[in-house]
């Protein structure tokens, strides 16, 4: 019993990391209907980039994020204003392409420049632990988590008070209507796609403590990021956040019934079974 | 004609390298071909070419490995086995709605679902997959040969015949109705087409296709591995389809003569910087999404009709 609890709650800790990064690829789809598939591949950028700032200039990952997010959101504005913008109308499967261009240019700069070594970030604290009962629970975990919350909580405040987070909200509920309000598409398309790099960058700066760095593992955290956002509906916010922690959960407790990798397998599995009975995903708006 | 001559005399002046490249090419030529007929033709999302393509590899690697049963007939079984579960995909996510970019991702989920099946089943050959039992020279019954020279022959020709198929099915009624679907496939219902029936036909003929591909890689390779259901083999069959000009009879082929030799050749020189070649397909990706989004073929006719018009220029005023 208390393994279960144990495995949930390493579940729930990991899965609000889950949650920040789902929350980026689905304010990139509800505003612009793109599916990034370039969203891991970042995610993997910003783990190196926390591991350089770490390594090179002793900055704690947590207060990286203070130079991270910044950083990623404008990187994120760049990629929309140079290259996804070119391809707002066109058809899905060109879409599909050029954000995989991205990701394997991505990806693989990183495996010229950096070798395909693993590498970690160690933090002081890295043992730490707080122990209820006969649980364990890490404190780098829970400090990850809560950042991670804290985050999702404050974009949630930005979408739902400013002016800014509203017209993004407007656009992603109807574009034509916004835009007869005065909306200007090309700026929230800028910002959408640059909120939610730097929500991916925030997770991967968050993350790198707690797993280990190599090029290639951004395809882990882009494919739970995809059962995330469909579980939960695409373009949904509520559904992500919700979603990334079920997600956590049920990948942890995998662990008791089924060996190494075959819980991908399950993972995947709800990922289609949700595309079939609710393609809509708990709080979407349709398939 | 003299283009088919050309191919079939060429082997003979090639070494080793340019033989590879060129069953490479041939090879992605035919499995783009065959994707596009779903992908581009009809217009079907379907982003899991690669689950398909190493089902027909595994199904004919695994049938000789433990029964020595012929590829030549466990490709024929695997094309079947490829076409039944194209059309099982096809089928659920039409009786489910499961449509656009939701299909897409359900299709290349179903392709990782398959890799991490084999991974983890041993008798499947796990991480290292499924060697081919070696065979001494040449040996037509069991599809293996010593030399590149009939690889190059059989891709050549299954290349031709991918192409034979399409131009074909181009012509007929049915040809059409796969338009129809594609160009709007809620309008074409309301004229009378039978959208499932007609999206569930060529998703079959794409798919025995793809399959049968997929042996004459493991065949080429001696092998087969977990990394035939990966993206990247996803990637390079619709890439080279989109690049050359999707739903063309053509594009797929050109698509493929231009980025296979580029691909390989960039290996061979770049393979040492890891990565690089890989840098540069993206690049390339990128740049013709931006620049030729309906791919080359589309470039090369307007290229044809400027040339046409100029020369009727020229032609006029000396006239």
């Amino acid at each position: 019993m208390t393994l279960i609890l144990q495995l949930g709650i390493n579940g729930l800790l990991m899965g609000g990391i889950y949650a920040l990064a789902a929350i980026g690829l689905t304010l990139i789809f509800g505003v612009m209907g793109i599916v990034n598939f370039a969203h891991g591949a970042l995610m993997m950028l910003a783990m190196y980039s926390a591991y350089w700032f770490f390594t090179l200039l002793g900055i704690d990952p947590y207060l990286s994020l203070i130079l991270t997010v910044p950083l990623f959101f404008i990187f994120g504005g760049l990629i929309q204003k140079y290259i996804i913008r070119h391809t707002l109308g066109a058809p899905p499967i060109n879409q599909f392409l050029i954000t995989v261009g991205i990701m394997l240019f991505i990806e693989n700069a990183i495996l010229f420049l950096f070798s395909p070594d693993f590498r970690a970030v160690r933090v002081d604290y890295f043992g730490a632990i707080l122990s209820i009962g006969e649980l364990i629970i890490s404190l780098l975990r829970l400090l990850a988590f809560a950042i991670a919350v804290g985050l999702t909580g404050a974009l949630y405040l930005f979408l739902k008070k400013t002016d800014s987070g509203r017209a993004l909200r407007a656009v992603a509920a109807n574009k034509e209507a916004a835009q007869l309000m005065g909306i200007n598409l090309n700026y929230i398309y800028l910002m959408a796609f640059g909120i939610g790099v730097a929500c991916v960058g925030a997770a991967g700066t968050i993350v790198s403590p707690l797993f280990g760095i190599f090029p290639h593992v951004g395809h882990l955290f882009l494919l739970m990021a995809f059962v995330v956002v469909i579980l939960g509906g695409l373009g949904s916010f509520i559904g992500a956040f919700l979603g990334g922690l079920i997600i956590g959960v049920v990948e942890s407790l995998c662990t008791l019934f089924m060996p190494g990798s075959t819980k991908e397998a399950f993972v995947f599995s709800i990922f289609i079974l949700v595309l079939l009975f609710r393609p809509s995903g708990l709080f979407g708006r349709g398939g | 004609m003299v283009l088919l001559a050309f191919f079939l005399i060429l082997p003979l002046y090639l070494d080793a390298y340019f033989l590879h490249i060129m069953i490479m090419t041939f090879l992605f030529a035919y499995l783009s071909r065959s994707w596009d007929l779903i992908g581009g033709y009809t217009g079907q999302n379907f982003w899991g070419p690669s689950a398909i393509f190493g089902i027909g590899g595994y199904t004919s690697t695994l049938l000789f490995f433990y029964f020595k049963l012929s590829p030549w007939l466990g490709m024929l079984i695997g094309g079947i086995l490829g076409m039944i579960v194209g059309i099982l995909l096809c089928y659920v996510s039409s009786r489910f709605s499961v449509k656009g970019i939701y299909f897409g991702l359900a299709t290349l989920t179903f392709s990782q679902i398959c890799m991490t099946i084999v991974l983890n089943v041993d008798a499947f050959g796990g991480v290292n997959g499924v060697l081919l039992p070696l065979i001494k020279g040449n040996s037509l019954f069991q599809f293996q040969f010593h030399g590149k020279i009939p690889y190059y022959y059989i891709s050549f020709f299954m290349m031709v015949l991918s192409i034979y198929v399409m131009h074909y099915i181009e012509r007929t009624k049915s040809g059409y109705y796969y338009v129809a679907i594609r160009e709007d496939e809620d309008a074409a219902q309301a004229l009378g087409v039978d959208t499932l029936k007609y999206k569930l036909i060529p998703t079959g003929i794409g798919c025995f296709f793809l399959a049968m591909g997929g042996t004459l890689h493991a065949q080429y390779l001696l092998f087969v591995n977990p990394d035939f259901f990966g993206l990247p083999f996803t990637i390079e069959m619709i890439i080279r389809s989109i690049l050359g000009g999707v739903g063309t009879l053509f594009g797929p082929i050109i698509g493929s003569f231009i980025l296979t030799p580029l691909s390989e050749i960039s290996r061979g020189f770049l393979g040492g910087y890891r990565g690089v070649h890989m840098m540069i397909y993206g690049v390339i990706m990128i740049l013709f999404m931006l620049f030729l989004p309906r791919g080359v073929g589309t470039w090369l006719e307007k290229l044809y009709d400027y040339l046409e018009s100029f020369f009727e220029g020229k032609i006029r005023f000396s006239g």
